[in-house]
């Protein structure tokens, strides 16, 4: 499945947040969006979930998404937000079980065999089968990051949108989350994440695409687009870099 | 799964407790009449005396009981799911009071008296554009405390326009009649009533099911919400409407009856896994459970004169709202709930 954005402009009251991005992506890789606060990242990220309104083009293989229905937009597209916000202290398992939602599954407690299945599969491959009858509300910051990505992988997606998907974790859990969205790339999905830890950018991204005031300043692997002169011009800082097991290794210096 | 999912033994237990306290009701007043003479009256045996106090007298009231109960019950359920908040109530925010407003409007403007059909529309129509001005005032992600300070303002104006049409009233016995309309009532009520009510409260409540599993997808935010494919401001609209045609019913033939909707929810959640969607039901019946019992309360406490069932309900409801404060009061800190 590929995702393209053509032309995609957003504006929130009187600022243009995002103006004009192209983008071009493709099933089975691991899209890095990076960039300064306010350089529209969030944006473009729910403009292609279809929350927020833009002009220009954004289809999925060749199809415009305003073309599809709110469920079938919902089985190509799962959507991770900010901060994992569970308002209700239901069961973990439930909150997973809502990835089936679009397929049909109303109701957690009457899962047909293919919905369970799915669910059971995403809590695997995050680790929260034991997690699986506590509430959700009174898990800790990480075991609720894992439960939301579980959620997410339920929907079996070819797309998945992530955002900031390792904001506020422990190291383990940053890891352990960054892991996951790639092993789910190396199956075949598109996974699109917007983080601001350009290290984790570096070391797990195929491609990354640099924002910076609502304009793509760059896009290519991660020594290209997170090159010396790039990051100075739009960061405004140097890193310190070298290589381990083959991977670019970026740590923000000065 | 296990039992704590399934929730069908909970409703069931709500349905016969609501079931029992309807012919409670029905045996309770000046003539006491055991439950086996109820039911012999209400299937047309009995004297005629019976006949007439069961079916005529306490048939009406007993009806409205159960089904503003159960209204007000859902429609409490249903605001706390749309806004994820579990101190949300349509009294709190001002709704009834609007629809009271309405229906005072009408009356004392001599546009209608208190059984035309005008009545529950005017209700009908205080009570939506009081919910939408909450909503439009407080915002689509709105925070407690901006709810209930928008409530707060929204239940002082629709109070403040109330005293207005009382001020304003040709009479003082009109004013005086307003006034104990007000306090929220099933006494003397007919089936005219109940036929005016009804139709409204089944639409209402009919809306607020209808797309149930969408209050269990809004535990996750409107955000996450809109990407499994729920239409939050197409659910948003439902519910107003819902709750503004259940609620205005209710108003029109009862007065405002506050805080069923409050405590209800509460009641049931650990019953149903805290589940959003599948608190409705159990709500509802929760809520008949509670106006009924409270008016079998007014006939049972002795006093010269009779006390408004309205007056009890808040008088037991509002020191539960405390205690919920009080329980929330950690998470509301916390900033988990807001």
């Amino acid at each position: 499945m590929t995702l393209r954005l053509a032309g995609v402009s957003i504006r929130l009251g009187a600022r243009n947040v995002l103006s004009g991005v192209d983008l071009d992506l493709a099933a089975g890789t691991f899209v890095a969006i990076v960039g300064p606060n306010g350089a529209g990242k969030t944006s473009a990220l729910r403009a292609m979930v279809g929350e927020l309104p833009f002009r220009g083009t954004i289809s999925l293989d060749g199809a415009p998404l305003s073309g599809l229905t709110r469920a079938e937009r919902a089985r190509r597209i799962a959507y991770l937000p900010q901060g994992h916000v569970a308002h209700w202290p239901l069961p973990a398992r439930d909150i997973v079980a809502l990835g089936r939602m679009p397929h049909g599954a109303a109701d957690p407690a009457r899962l047909r065999p293919a919905d369970a299945e799915a669910v059971d599969e995403a809590m695997r491959v995050t680790e929260t089968e034991t997690l699986a009858g506590r509430p959700v509300t009174e898990l800790s910051g990480g075991e609720r990051a894992r439960v939301a990505l579980a959620r997410v992988f339920a929907v079996r997606a070819p797309v998945i949108l992530a955002d900031e998907p390792t904001a506020a974790l422990d190291p383990r859990h940053q890891l352990d989350v960054s892991r996951a969205l790639r092993s789910a790339a190396d199956a075949g999905a598109l996974v699109v994440a917007v983080t601001h830890d350009l290290g984790l950018a570096a070391r797990f991204a195929d491609l990354v695409a640099v924002l910076a005031e609502g304009r793509l300043a760059a896009i290519g692997s991660p020594e290209d687009a997170l090159a010396p002169g790039i990051l100075s011009r739009v960061f405004g800082i140097e890193a310190f870099r070298a290589e381990n097991e083959g991977r670019p290794v970026l740590v923000p210096w000065s | 799964m296990t039992a704590r999912t399934s929730g069908t033994g909970t409703i069931a237990l709500l349905a016969t407790g609501a079931a029992l306290l309807f012919l409670v009701s029905l045996g309770i007043g000046p003539v006491r009449l055991p439950p086996w003479e109820v039911v012999r009256a209400l299937g047309g045996g009995g004297s005629e005396t019976d006949r007439i106090i069961v079916q005529s007298i306490r048939l009406p009231r007993a009806i409205l009981g159960v089904s503003i109960g159960g209204m007000l019950g859902l429609g409490g359920a249903a605001m706390q799911g749309l806004l994820r908040n579990p101190l949300a109530a349509p009294s709190l925010f001002g709704a009834p009071q609007a629809a009271a407003f309405g229906a005072v409007a009408t009356l004392s403007l001599g546009i209608a008296d208190a059984l035309s059909l005008a009545l529950p529309f005017a209700a009908v129509a205080g009570a939506f554009l009081s919910i939408f001005a909450l909503v439009a005032v407080a915002g689509r992600n709105a925070g407690l405390l901006l709810l209930i300070l928008s409530g707060l303002a929204i239940s002082s104006l629709a109070g403040a326009a109330t005293a207005l049409a009382m001020n304003l009233a040709p009479n003082p016995f009109a004013a005086l009649e307003i006034a104990f309309w007000l306090l929220g009532s099933l006494e003397d009520r007919s089936m005219r009533h109940v036929a005016m009510a009804l139709p409204f409260m089944a639409a209402g409540a009919a809306l607020l099911l209808a797309r149930r599993s969408a209050f269990r997808a809004l535990t996750l935010g409107e955000e996450a919400a809109g990407s499994l494919g729920v239409n939050v401001g197409r659910l948003r609209l439902l519910v107003i409407t819902g709750v503004a045609l259940g609620i205005g019913g209710a108003v029109a033939v009862a007065g405002t009856i506050g805080f069923i909707g409050l405590i209800s929810p509460h009641l049931v959640r650990p019953f149903v896994g805290y589940d959003p969607a599948r608190a409705l039901v159990p709500s509802a019946l929760a809520g008949a459970c509670l106006l009924t019992s409270a008016d079998i309360a007014v006939r049972l406490i002795p006093s010269s004169s009779d006390i408004k069932v309205g007056v009890l309900t808040a008088l037991i409801g509002v020191p539960f709202f405390l205690y919920l404060i009080v329980r929330e009061r950690s998470r509301l800190q916390a900033g988990l709930i807001a």
